[in-house]
């Protein structure tokens, strides 16, 4: 992402970030709120998904069904999405019409109604998004994992929640939930596109600053000591074809060791892309595992994931195993791949190709003036927004020794969790 | 407050550069330095409309061989060379093309073109990678076959078009796939790839003059005196009584339904009315007048709207639901009220107005990346749409009126006869 990042605080906490981009007649306007399944306690997971859906269900000011048409009606684009460490809310809209969205976003973040009715409403559409996730195998399989993964951190527990949990919150434990977080002192909001940065500031203002700031909930010391012993999970469904998924801790993304972890993700199963709009990602079939999995004829096809989170996640493979070969043999492979990257140094060029990669996904994101409203806020959440300013340099830095270093201290085989979908016949 | 002008942010005859090269192939291009990148689209005439019957699914396996292996180069030197420039390129059969798309840093444009025309022009289909691509497909078929919204789609589709290509899975079946040859894919290679009726569009941050001399240089020579001619399509039928069926699939927590009946082509006079009438039917705001019935008011699903979807002969009008498995026949019952309402009512003045300006104001959001524009560019030149579309758009939205509206919705949408497909728990039912 390029220069011109303007940064403003206001009284109240909330902290704003401004990208001026004239090249469409567009702006993109983000809110983020630092809540997630990370802030969530037992019996509650997944209100802070919930109370991302009531904030669709209207305020006095804008009833429900009258956002969705006013913003439709002036050509905008709009959604939300709750995540392990934010949720956040955006819309994209022609400039000379954004001030709809900054008049919806600063009324929403207080005065959102959370109407009895509309609560139960919602809890069963919830519930019937949970149940369509259900009906994905890789889902039961990654829910199964997560609870292995974290034995007391949030982030083991699914964002959409436990279908006993949506089934018992109440709409004053959403209300209480919205109440908590949704204050200016705990947001951040960003705006790129095509405006001028003291008239968007002084809008912002204007529109922001009288909402009071709250004290946030403390979250407590989260940390969890690593896995001092390989998890093995196993869950059957019907079906034809088994998955193995395979994850470790990785690092917190404001840790250096976050770069390095990259660039392994890069060579190792394939580079992940962080554009959220119009980035689109590149294939993965000169990558360590896929030449070694794929191309053997172990494996469909194997996949990897590294995302950037507030506190340490996971760095999770996915493998789509070939029906005429088994897990067994792919895990064999696996391990093999394994005790090659904490064996030897990687190869300079292999590095060299990761940030070649990176730059180029990091070129393709910036096409798209809400991914790069979104690349403001979403640094923000786990870091800084300068964190995307320095992203390519700081993969440059990553060497092969540092690289072997880490592997080895992340990669321990008594730090995994292994887990096997295998399918079982259909009873009929 | 805004600084950029909407017309010239528009593509359009000012700004987009059509090149006809001698072998028939057509080049559009449309320059953007705003950003580094370099996208590419196209699709010439190899489509499953070509598949024999009982290998259904080769023009798709044939678009997905073609980039394991040339006379140039192997399956890892062609990935190699893409992966390390950070490019992507990908092959992909429909019933009435194979499409390319690809995207690179602009200074690697000339690797782009280089790999794609290599892989259309000298793909040898090598074995091995024959039988690795064919276990992977068959996978795909084993995985669609547990995917609830994917077995309500194909049912859905192959009620509404019998004996038809727009009725049969690109993808085919596992029998279909399992049957394909090595050769199979050589022969259709052989007489569906040409340069006669190709497009390719490409947008970016590249001079018009440089993208058309690299297509000359690459693209240029390709003949093919072998191609052979579409042959017309069967003729397409309205439903003529409500077709029901559920597919089994057990273990399964939601039940997805695809209904619905034809939809216009894209030719077709009254399209435009139709894509608005379905924006106030299942698009607009949450999911239209059916998004707000069944999953805002009474709750039942986590999505519930509606597509329209327009080809060269004929279309599709859709609603499709993800309900749980109780709320099945309840959601269905909704949906088709939905409908007689929607063919007896014209729709209100006001929700007219709010899809036309809905329709007219999304525009520069639809073509702001360089793929959107990509894509759009193609679609008009596929549909001979006209490159100053873009510039007619608002006056053609605005030109459609409520009677209009009913009139297309009564000329496609009849309540009493229509494919409703399931797929979920419960016992299959037809």
């Amino acid at each position: 992402m390029t220069d011109h990042i303007v940064s403003f605080n206001l009284n109240n906490g909330l902290k704003i970030l401004l990208k001026e981009i004239h090249t469409s007649p567009i702006i993109s306007h983000w809110v983020w709120y630092r809540v997630g399944s990370r802030y969530e306690t037992a019996g509650k997971t997944g209100i802070s998904h919930w109370v991302e859906h009531m904030q669709f269900k209207g305020t006095p000011t804008f009833p429900a069904g009258v956002l969705d048409r006013a913003i439709s009606r002036d050509g905008g684009m709009w959604n939300a999405f709750t995540h392990l460490d934010w949720t956040t809310f955006f819309e994209t809209m022609p400039a000379d019409k954004v001030d709809l969205s900054l008049n919806l976003e600063s009324d929403r973040m207080v005065n959102s109604e959370f109407d009895p009715e509309e609560v139960d409403s919602e809890r069963t559409v919830i519930i019937s998004e949970r149940e369509g996730s259900e009906n994905d195998p890789l889902f039961k399989l990654e829910e199964a994992m997560q609870l292995a993964a974290f034995k007391t951190h949030p982030y083991r527990n699914e964002v959409i929640g436990s279908i006993e949990d949506l089934r018992a919150i109440t709409r004053d434990d959403l209300y209480q939930h919205y109440r908590s977080y949704y204050n200016p002192a705990n947001a951040v909001v960003a705006v790129a596109g095509d405006f001028n940065t003291d008239e968007m500031f002084e809008k912002l203002r204007q529109r922001y600053e009288s909402i009071p700031a709250q004290m946030v909930p403390p979250t407590g010391d989260l940390r969890e000591p690593a896995l001092q012993k390989e998890e093995r999970i196993e869950v059957t469904g019907l079906g034809e074809t088994t998955y193995i998924e395979m994850t470790w801790r990785a690092p917190a993304a404001s840790e250096e060791d976050f770069f390095i972890f990259t660039v392994l993700d890069s060579l190792f199963t394939g580079p992940s892309g962080l554009n959220m709009f119009g980035g689109g990602g590149i294939s993965n079939k000169t990558s360590r595992l896929y030449r070694a999995l794929v191309e053997k004829e172990l494996a469909v096809s194997v996949n990897g994931s590294l995302q950037a989170t507030l506190d340490p996640y996971l760095y999770g493979i996915t493998i789509t195993v070939r029906p005429d070969s088994s897990p067994e043999k792919v895990l064999q492979k696996l391990d093999d791949e394994i005790a090659r990257l904490l064996d030897s140094p990687v190869m300079q060029a292999e590095i060299d190709r990761a940030v070649k990669q990176a730059r180029a996904m990091f070129v393709y994101g910036s096409e798209n003036i809400t991914n790069q409203g979104f690349w403001l806020g979403y640094s923000e959440m786990f870091s800084h927004y300068s964190w995307f300013l320095e992203y390519v340099k700081n993969l440059e830095q990553v060497t092969a020794e540092k690289l072997l270093a880490k592997a080895r201290e992340y990669l321990a085989p008594q730090r995994r969790v292994l887990g096997i979908y295998r399918p079982e016949e259909n009873p009929s | 407050m805004s600084s950029v002008s909407l017309h010239t942010s528009i593509p359009g005859p000012h700004d987009i550069h059509r090149k006809v090269l001698a072998n028939g192939i057509t080049l559009l291009v449309r320059s953007n330095f705003n950003s580094a990148s370099v996208v590419v689209s196209g699709m010439l005439g190899a489509g499953s409309q070509f598949d024999p019957r009982e290998k259904l699914g080769l023009a798709h396996f044939t678009s997905m061989s073609l980039m394991r292996g040339t006379k140039n180069a192997d399956f890892q030197t062609i990935f190699e060379r893409l992966e390390s420039a950070g490019a992507s390129l990908g092959f992909g059969a429909s019933v009435h093309n194979t499409s390319v798309g690809g995207r690179a840093l602009a200074e690697d444009l000339p690797l782009l073109v280089r790999t794609m025309a290599d892989s259309l022009l000298n793909p040898t289909f090598p074995e091995q990678y024959f039988d690795r691509l064919k276990q992977q497909l068959l996978t795909g078929l084993a995985i669609r076959a547990q995917d609830t919204s994917d077995r309500a789609s194909l049912a859905f589709d192959s009620h509404l078009f019998p004996n038809h290509p727009y009725g049969f899975p690109e993808d085919g079946y596992t029998e279909t796939i399992t049957a394909i040859s090595r050769q199979d894919l050589a022969d259709f290679h052989a007489v569906h790839f040409g340069p006669d009726n190709m497009v390719v569009v490409v947008v970016g941050a590249v001079k018009p003059e440089e993208v058309f001399s690299l297509f000359e240089k690459e693209l240029g020579e390709w003949k093919n005196p072998d191609l052979v001619k579409v042959k017309p399509f069967p003729v397409i039928t309205a439903p003529q009584k409500t077709f029901r069926e559920h597919i089994s699939l057990a273990g399964k927590s939601q039940t997805d339904i695809v209904m619905g009946t034809l939809g216009p082509k894209r030719s077709a006079p009254e399209y435009l009315a139709v894509s608005l009438g379905n924006n106030i039917l299942g698009q607009f705001g949450m999911m239209g007048r059916i998004g707000d019935v069944v999953r805002e008011k009474a709750g039942l699903a986590y999505y519930a709207s509606t597509s329209v979807n327009s080809w060269i002969e004929g279309g599709s009008w859709e609603v499709a639901a993800g309900v749980n498995p109780a709320n099945t026949d309840k959601a269905i019952k909704l949906i088709i009220q939905e409908l007689e309402k929607f063919c007896s009512e014209p729709v209100l003045q006001s929700e007219l107005d709010d899809s036309q300006a809905n329709y007219i104001g999304r525009l520069p959001l639809s073509l702001e990346s360089n793929s959107g524009v990509a894509n759009s560019i193609l679609n008009l030149e596929r549909f001979s749409l006209g490159l100053d579309y873009f510039q007619r758009y608002p006056d053609l939205v605005r030109e459609v009126t409520p009677e209009k509206v009913l009139k297309a919705a009564q000329k496609y949408i009849d309540p009493k006869r229509l494919i409703i497909a399931s797929a979920g728990p419960g016992k299959g039912k037809k």
